[in-house]
């Protein structure tokens, strides 16, 4: 699936998006988020516990313990601030 | 009924006259345009100078936003016409950002429903606004005014 980031969150992980292939256990966009601070300390960093930030599963706002069976795409990003 | 995100300045009088062209039910028309202001507002109180602000967004996620905000008002206003236009890119203080405009035919259901637009915009939709000040580039923080704003629009 592919994984984007958005505003100061792409700057810290280091991409804007990724393609990545979660083992099998990774059900959730919270096991997501667990298992991407693996990737890199910048990962690590973005995604820490505890921090500002939340998700969209295939462009619609998902809760931590939504299901991420056929999903497409991911996104991790801080609060919203347009308007 | 539309909604329209682009980098392009809009032309206020001509998007108002578009939307009520033709429709002679409206009575009302409450309007809210957003400008890029100088000054940042950090802990209740103007600080930092803005030299300019970029906003980011999310493609395809931010219009299917937009356009469920607004299916929201319709559904609790008897509306005769809503229209959002929310920009991206760089722009500097002055410069338009957004426009809300909902006509309905009586002042009160036209005020409330462009209050609940700006408000919920705000916090429901993926846009953030990255600030260039003299001390360099800052990402701007939730407001904690503008949640308790959307929250009062909150279904109990």
């Amino acid at each position: 699936m592919k994984v984007r980031y958005f505003a100061w969150m792409k700057k810290t992980v280091g991409v804007p998006e990724e393609e990545v292939t979660p083992p099998a256990g990774i059900d959730t966009v919270g096991d997501l988020v667990v298992w991407l601070r693996g990737r890199s300390p910048g990962h690590a960093e973005a995604l820490a516990e505890g921090g500002a930030f939340g998700a969209a599963v295939d462009q619609r706002t998902a809760t931590f313990d939504v299901k991420l069976a056929g999903a497409r795409e991911v996104a991790f990003f801080p609060p919203f601030t347009g308007g | 009924m539309a909604v329209r995100v682009q980098e392009a300045d809009f032309d206020v009088g001509a998007e108002l006259a578009r939307l009520t062209d033709g429709n002679r039910r409206i009575g009302g028309l409450a309007v809210f345009v957003g400008l890029v202001r100088e000054m940042h507002v950090r802990e209740g109180y103007h600080r930092d100078l803005v030299d300019a602000l970029t906003l980011e967004h999310y493609p395809g996620m931010t219009e299917t936003a937009l356009q469920e905000i607004e299916a929201e008002a319709q559904k609790r206003w008897p509306l005769e016409a809503t229209l959002i236009v929310h920009r991206y890119g760089r722009m500097e203080p002055g410069e338009r950002i957004v426009l809300v405009a909902v006509g309905s035919p009586h002042r009160e259901a036209a005020f409330e429903a462009c209050e609940f637009l700006v408000d919920w915009l705000k916090t429901k939709a993926p846009f953030w606004k990255l600030e260039d000040t003299p001390k360099g580039e800052q990402w701007v923080g939730a407001h904690q005014e503008d949640d308790a704003a959307a929250a009062r629009w909150e279904k109990k």
